[in-house]
């Protein structure tokens, strides 16, 4: 028998993760769409956003404050990465950057296990959040149903950069074919700088507002990694809408999955990614060529 | 024959320092700080290692998921000794490496549909997998988060005397043989035929697809390997630490073994163990010698960036590249690009006799080779080629010309059938190629040079020569996983005379990415003629070249014709007009005109077609 108000209370859930997810994958994709490294360090960066937060939440019990220095404080860290180190790397072979950005993961969780340890930490909800709503059949925790919300802003707000700004336009374009930006004059190193930034600040914007749902933990960001990569494939790489699409397919699949036996999460999850390669190897809203 | 015993001592100089190595290493090790069951887990590491390196170092494909063939291998051979009372351990090593293999190539079938990121992602995810089923769905089976305790040590009963391995330095014997074994193996593959393909494939998976190999099931049988070290190895944790950790399915494993390969260097085999060496002694350095406790692994990572960033090629590929610089002096070097020109003279003087063309079922020597009808491609709205009908006959020299965007290009590719046309049909030698791959083109005899270079770049150009050679030799997909390639019949002769016959033959051993431009053309047409084509098709092969070089390219092309059918398509009019008997002119996607040279000249409509509106 089929407990209705658990499954709807398990469709928000997967609602929740759905646009968690969407929201690092776009990150994730814009990054490799425009400068065609797949950073491995993306997981690290969702991570960093949510201790960056804890940490200006420490000091001014503002959640407010902590979504800004979260979110500002990893644009930041992603800016300096692609400014050091991966610029260095767009000429070599893909493999090195996924060998270089998966070294920089290590280094990242490894430097906030040595300074706050591996206990979890839990930033609360902020109070116009607290507490559980009743909709009529169920009550759910008002915090999640808010996160949706939140990032449906987000996500729009990245939407109107991507797509109504000259930036956008830029990044956009350099998806199609970065060959031909470059030839334009554009500055590509300019470009990739903020590129790398915003990319960097989605997934760290997302560890914060997750905080008060999954507490911290320095590991937290190897998961989201893994979930990551399963949304892109299915969404197709360098697809924003596909990043959006395939968020809410798999946040959808985990959830539901994990009512009748959470064992089995991955399996189907995988299950799914399986079948997208099988019959659109190029993802569901991806196109040929882009690897 | 005192020569040749060289030779051999030569050819097995590597596993003979090996087998030194292992020999030795329990009486030196202990001085230098390594415990023997440090030890013990280095060789385990470098078991696993070196499969990874065939599918990384060989063939460029980055796994991040063998941890799901590691923790498969691993727990087979654990569950078949603790609980199914299976008393042989070293054949519940070999059932765990089989089941590791297997798991792998239906993993691979998954994972190999796509390259590069994709393959990178992909791999991940499935090993994530693994980690969750056996956790929750199989944990009845694996111990779950318990693992499987009391996985025994072998002993093998040789009749007279029984030989225990057990722990330490004893455990030491069985598990350097082992690994001795593995490397042996992992040496002949590498020299095999299939090895030369996986290098081919890791410089560029296309030109060695459109020389004639299927690189789909040579990618899956890297994977393969790759799983069936991993399982091994992971069988040989086990009984390292009589207990089988849940932990070898963990993402962290992979990535240990992904980061000390690049460590020690990439596609060296011994990279895996030496990384593993000095992975393990820096933890345990860093860890209890200076105190730092759970900070190893930040300054591990660290180390393992700035190596990437400034020393891609890991520790043996630095050693490698001093060793290089400090012996380039003695080394008589190979003729120059300057002195290989200036040789061309003399070797075109000399009439290199024409290949002798394998003969291939259904082939003949007169009528025609190659017939198109009606044959079109859409892009969109873009009508590429139109409607062409092409008919060239066996040992012709066909010239085809056109304005820039006539569609030439186009057209060559769907003869080769690297892209499908949208409509029409290809006949060649009588059999209706349409729709068939780029491999099955060449495999029947039809292949092309390229207009852009399709090299295999960091490889030699009698390497670059071999894997063509190869493709013609044994067809496109072959296990030979043990062959030596000298004991391949015709080959080297093939190789060497496609050498000549391209004017390589001074510098068989130079790197590609260190010829110059005219040796890298002459070089992109050797690949083609290496695997005997009965149809040559070669796009632009004098693109580029000086007016010199274009000389020397026309005569090379006419030596090369004799007994052979070509289409050549060049901007180069004079250079065409002098090489083929007839030519085709096609204009906007269509066939304008066809004739011999003379006609083609005189011909209003092609002066339009070139000139056009000058005149008016």
């Amino acid at each position: 028998m089929v407990n209705w108000p658990n499954f709807v209370s398990q469709l928000f859930n997967g609602l929740a993760l759905g646009a968690l997810l969407a929201l690092i994958s776009s990150g994730l994709t814009i990054i490799y769409g425009t400068l065609g490294v797949l950073n491995l360090a993306h997981g690290a960066m969702f991570m960093l956003g949510g201790y960056a937060g804890y940490v200006a939440y420490g000091y001014t019990e503002s959640f407010v404050v902590a979504v800004l220095a979260g979110s500002l404080f990893v644009a930041l860290v992603g800016i300096v990465m692609e400014r050091v180190i991966i610029r260095h790397f767009y000429g070599r072979p893909h493999e090195d950057q996924l060998l270089v950005t998966f070294g920089l993961s290590i280094v990242f969780v490894e430097l906030v296990r040595l300074v706050f340890g591996s206990q979890s930490l839990l930033v609360p909800p902020p109070p116009l959040f607290a507490g559980i709503t009743s909709l009529g059949f169920l009550f759910y925790p008002t915090y999640r149903l808010a996160v949706v919300g939140i990032i449906a802003v987000a996500l729009s707000a990245l939407f109107i950069v991507l797509y109504r700004t000259r930036i956008g336009m830029i990044v956009r374009a350099g998806i199609e074919d970065s060959t031909m930006v470059d030839a334009l004059g554009i500055n590509v190193h300019r470009v990739f700088m903020i590129v790398f930034g915003i990319g960097a600040m989605a997934a760290g914007f997302a560890g914060i507002i997750n905080a008060p749902v999954v507490s911290l933990t320095p590991g937290i960001g190897d998961d989201i990694l893994v979930q990551t990569f399963v949304v892109v494939v299915i969404g197709g790489v360098g697809s924003f809408p596909g990043a959006i699409l395939g968020g809410l397919i798999a946040g959808e699949i985990i959830s539901i999955t994990s009512m009748v036996n959470p064992g089995y999460a991955y399996v189907m999850l995988f299950a799914a990614m399986a079948l997208v390669l099988v019959l659109r190897p190029y993802g569901l809203l991806g196109t040929r060529g882009r690897e | 024959m005192r020569n040749r015993l060289m030779r051999m001592q030569r050819r097995y100089l590597i596993e003979l320092l090996t087998a030194l190595g292992l020999i030795v290493a329990p009486f030196i090790l202990p001085h230098l700080g390594f415990a023997p069951n440090t030890v013990n887990r280095i060789l385990v590491w470098g078991l696993f290692g070196i499969g990874f390196d065939i599918l990384f170092g060989y063939t460029g494909l980055l796994s991040f998921g063998q941890s799901a063939f590691y923790g498969t291998g691993g727990f087979v051979a654990a569950y078949l000794l603790t609980r199914a009372g299976f008393p042989n351990v070293f054949l519940a090593l070999v059932i765990g490496m089989i089941s590791a293999a297997a798991v792998g190539y239906l993993v691979g079938l998954i994972a190999l549909r796509r390259t590069g990121i994709y393959f990178a992602m992909i791999t991940v995810a499935i090993a994530e997998v693994f980690f969750f089923v056996e956790f929750n769905p199989l944990a009845a089976y694996t111990g779950g988060e318990n693992g499987l305790p009391g996985v025994p040590t072998p002993s093998f009963n040789l009749g007279f005397t029984t030989l225990h391995f057990t722990t330490g330095w004893s455990l030491y014997q069985f598990l350097a043989v082992c690994y001795f074994v593995g490397i042996v193996i992992a040496l002949r593959i590498v020299r095999s035929p299939v090895g030369k393909i996986l290098s081919a494939i890791r410089e560029n998976p296309l030109r060695a697809q459109a020389v004639g190999h299927n690189i789909h099931g040579y990618k899956l049988t890297a994977f393969v390997i790759a799983a069936a070290y991993a399982g091994f190895a992971g069988g040989l944790l086990g009984v390292l630490q009589a207990f089988m950790p849940p932990d070898a399915f963990t993402f962290d494993t992979s990535g240990q073994l992904v980061m000390q390969t690049a460590i020690g260097g990439i596609g060296t085999l011994f990279g895996p163990l030496l990384g593993a060496a000095v992975w393990l002694f820096l933890q345990d350095f860093l860890q209890s010698a200076l105190g730092l406790g759970a900070a190893w692994k930040l300054v591990l990572g660290t180390v393992f960036v700035l190596l990437v960033t400034f020393l891609r090629r890991g520790i043996i590929g630095g050693i490698k590249d001093l060793y290089e610089l400090a012996t380039s002096r003695k080394k008589p070097p190979e003729a120059t690009s300057a002195e290989s020109l200036a040789d061309f003279g003399s070797a075109s003087d000399l009439d290199v006799v024409p290949m002798t063309l394998h003969k291939r079922a259904g082939d003949r020597s007169s009528g025609p080779i190659l017939q198109v009808k009606g044959l079109s491609k859409r892009y969109g709205g873009l009508l590429a080629n139109s409607d062409i009908d092409f008919t060239v006959n066996h040992g012709e020299l066909r010239g085809v010309i056109g304005p820039n965007g006539a569609g030439k290009s186009t057209f060559f590719k769907m003869l080769t059938c690297e892209i499908a046309p949208t409509s029409g049909t290809i006949q060649f030698e009588g059999r209706d190629i349409t729709g068939k791959s780029v491999t099955d083109a060449c495999q029947l005899g039809l292949t092309k040079s390229y207009q852009v270079n399709q090299l295999f770049t960091q490889l030699t150009v009698r390497e670059n020569l071999t894997v063509a050679v190869l493709a013609d030799l044994r067809g496109k997909f072959k296990l030979d996983l043990f062959r030596n390639p000298a004991s391949i019949p015709g080959l080297d002769a093939q190789v060497e005379h496609t050498m000549q016959l391209v004017r390589l033959a001074g510098r068989p051993d130079t790197k590609v990415s260190d010829l110059a431009y005219g040796e890298k053309r002459r070089l992109e047409i050797g690949l083609a003629l290496a695997t005997s084509p009965s149809l040559l098709l070669l796009d632009e092969p004098l693109a580029g070249m000086s007016p010199q070089e274009r000389v020397e390219t026309v005569k090379l092309l006419k030596s090369i014709g004799k007994g052979r059918t070509m289409i050549v398509i060049d901007h180069d009019m004079d250079a065409l007009f002098e090489l083929a008997e007839r030519v085709t002119v096609l204009q906007e996607g269509r066939v304008l005109v066809e004739g011999t040279p003379d006609e083609i000249k005189a011909n209003p409509a092609v002066q339009e077609a070139y000139l056009g509106g000058v005149l008016e």
